[in-house]
């Protein structure tokens, strides 16, 4: 399986394939749509307006470049390694979704499509694509999982201040597994006018290098950061994976950067030993879900297995293809980090440097505090923060027993 | 030597009408009702069977299959109860066939899986998210076991597409009647005929209409144009709404008494 060959050797945009992972595992009435999709990004990579555009959208409307913070409180707990954070939480709507929305919107405009749909778990893609509805005029159908909406009562708010409309999904776990089954059920009855605005690198091709196309942004400008703060490339990268495409965004421009190491992680929700944990790298196995082949949760009988988080963005059975791959050849690492583990560096960091992170980015930072242990304080980590926690206030206060 | 779906529709062509195929997910409502309910349908007049493999994400399937799938589920149907159902259909003398997405095959072993409708008298399998591109292994699997592959086509599926799909499939070619999700509708699309006219122009296989036809006047529109006519959440509903007891069974004979004269004097 391990063919040791680097990703950007794969012909991923012609079949979609990471090694034995990716492709297409769907209704062949969704193929028409995805050859079109795919034959947009493709030119539009290469047309210097459609560029132009997304750079300008980027530069006055979500505020990047975004900025790179020397954490030196917090890295105090870390082994006293380096810890650079790269702030996808100042981004306008609050995370990194907004930089694949923006881009699927722009071609959602090419395609002359004028409704999208999206699904979203702790909603902050959904609050990202209703926003970029807004911005450029599109209807927008958001399927949320009727659990989820009532963990993120906020966000559920803003898409509707938006403008979106909500469906809360009540069929099956419902949460964002469910939520994708029926944004795929409104596109195949709608496709001829609808975009399905996926949120992250997985799904059937071309979404996972879609995506990572447009996530690409985070990593790209990190490394410049990182190089021009400290004169020489991070000895890690860190970024929490749930269905992977902030992971995929800071990682990919750094994966011909041997010397660094790659780690996602994963939500280890009560432990991957109690099977209530959503890591699918670290406790699944190679499997078809959502149109794609890659790690996923499922039982002997091919059914998938409902996943558990605190983190409503990480609850997900399934994994972006590429992930899969960088894992079997080796090129990037995967950890698991249990709910507690999560909510503790949530709090550190909230204390230790005034910044509230998405409870999906307290994974990372979680992951942070091991391994700037293991290698200590000459190493310096790159740390993607992914969002900010505002969404979480309500959850965490939960956990922490904090007084209403 | 032909297959036992294509001895089928050759059978009803002589007979000058389409063949009328029915579908149940395995174990709804559970594992003993669905041999009952399947028996009637074939008493009914159904010339052939479907049988679900119930999967945790139907993407495919509207509301009325979704909530069937989910309980055959909780009570229990797995693979074992669809090769355990696959057998005793065959054994009525009709092709019974496995109607599954592409995950649970994948995780049973495409040659295990493939080895096993075979050896349960199984004709064939219908995969309805397995793409071309990604059906060498299947292809050659159901070839070695002599077992129909059956792939669905959608009004969406552009020629070029259609000459390479039907290619691939053996025993007949599913056509999706509308751009949609499995479910009753109260009249069939008319991009059914064209995407059956389209499919002439590049295959002489078989071709079955399914996804919203419910009802003999749809069964009889259906069967003027196409091969054979798929009907499945029209069954699923009797069982929902009168149960698999005595008086569910003989309302699921009854739909199929009149789907089967539906298709028996459209031409």
């Amino acid at each position: 399986m391990a063919t040791g060959k680097k990703t950007d050797d794969l012909d991923s945009n012609v079949t979609g394939h990471f090694g034995p992972y990716g492709g297409r595992f769907v209704p062949e009435a969704l193929i028409a749509a995805l050859d079109e999709l795919s034959a947009a990004h493709i030119s539009a990579q290469a047309d210097p307006k459609f560029q132009a555009e997304l750079t300008e959208l980027h530069k006055t409307y979500s505020g990047r470049p975004s900025i790179l913070t020397d954490a030196k409180r917090f890295a105090e707990y870390a082994g006293g390694a380096r810890i650079l954070l790269k702030r996808e939480d100042l981004n306008h709507t609050g995370s990194h979704k907004i930089n694949n929305v923006l881009g699927q919107a722009l071609l959602t405009k090419r395609m002359g499509k004028k409704r999208i749909i999206a699904e979203t778990g702790a909603g902050q893609h959904g609050v990202a694509s209703a926003t970029a509805a807004a911005l450029f005029g599109l209807e927008c159908v958001v399927y949320m999982g009727e659990a989820d909406t009532k963990r993120q009562a906020l966000n559920v708010a803003r898409m509707k201040l938006l403008g979106a409309t909500v469906v809360p999904v009540t069929q099956g776990s419902k949460t964002l597994k469910d939520a994708i089954n029926e944004a795929m059920r409104d596109w195949v009855t709608n496709v001829s006018t609808t975009h399905y605005l996926l949120g992250t690198v997985a799904g059937p091709h071309p979404f996972p290098t879609m995506v990572r196309d447009f996530q690409r942004i985070i990593g790209v400008e990190a490394r410049e950061q990182v190089l021009a703060l400290t004169g020489k490339l991070p000895d890690a990268v860190l970024a929490c994976v749930g269905g992977g495409s902030n992971a995929i965004g800071i990682f990919h421009p750094f994966i011909d950067d041997k010397s660094v190491r790659l780690i996602g992680l994963e939500a280890g929700g009560k432990g991957i030993e109690t099977g209530l944990h959503a890591s699918t790298i670290s406790g699944g196995k190679p499997g078809v879900l959502h149109g794609t082949r890659s790690y996923v949760l499922q039982d002997s009988d091919g059914q998938t297995i409902e996943s558990h988080s605190i983190s409503a963005g990480l609850d997900y059975p399934g994994v972006g293809p590429e992930h899969a791959y960088l894992n079997d050849i080796g090129r990037a690492e995967y950890r698991s980090i249990t709910d507690d583990q999560a909510m503790y560096a949530f709090s550190l960091l909230c204390k230790s440097e005034g910044i509230i992170p998405a409870i999906e980015t307290a994974h990372a930072l979680a992951g942070a505090l091991e391994i700037g242990n293991e290698l200590g304080k000459e190493a310096t980590i790159l740390i993607n923060l992914s969002g900010r926690g505002d969404k979480d206030v309500q959850t965490a206060a939960e956990y922490f027993g904090l007084p209403s | 030597m032909s297959t036992t779906l294509e001895k089928m529709f050759a059978k009803a062509k002589t007979e000058n009408r389409a063949a009328l195929i029915g579908y149940l997910p395995a174990g709804y409502p559970d594992q003993k009702s669905s041999v009952k309910i399947i028996k009637s349908m074939i008493d009914g007049g159904v010339d052939a069977i479907e049988i679900g493999y119930p999967y945790s994400d139907p993407v495919m399937d509207g509301p009325v299959i979704q909530a069937a799938s989910e309980e055959a589920i909780k009570n229990g149907a797995g693979a074992k109860e669809v090769f355990e159902l696959l057998r005793i259909t065959a054994q009525h003398k009709v092709p019974a066939m496995i109607m599954s997405y592409w995950s649970p095959i994948e995780k049973y072993g495409c040659a295990n899986f493939a080895q096993m409708v075979a050896k349960m008298g199984g004709s064939g399998v219908i995969t309805p998210d397995l793409t071309v591109e990604e059906s060498a292994d299947w292809h050659r699997e159901s070839i070695k076991n002599s077992i129909d592959s059956i792939y669905v086509v959608a009004p969406s599926t552009t020629d070029e597409r259609l000459s390479k799909v039907t290619a691939n499939c053996s025993g007949f070619i599913y056509a999706a009647s509308l751009m949609g999700v499995t479910g009753t509708r109260d009249a069939v699309s008319g991009n059914a005929k064209s995407l059956v006219e389209r499919i002439r122009k590049v295959s002489n296989t078989p071709v079955a209409v399914g996804l919203g036809v419910s009802t003999k006047e749809q069964a009889r529109e259906v069967a003027k144009y196409a091969d054979g006519v798929i009907v499945g959440s029209a069954f699923i509903k009797i069982v929902q709404e009168h149960g698999s007891g005595r008086s569910g069974l003989k309302k699921i004979k009854q739909l199929a008494k009149s789907l089967s004269e539906g298709v028996r004097d459209a031409r």
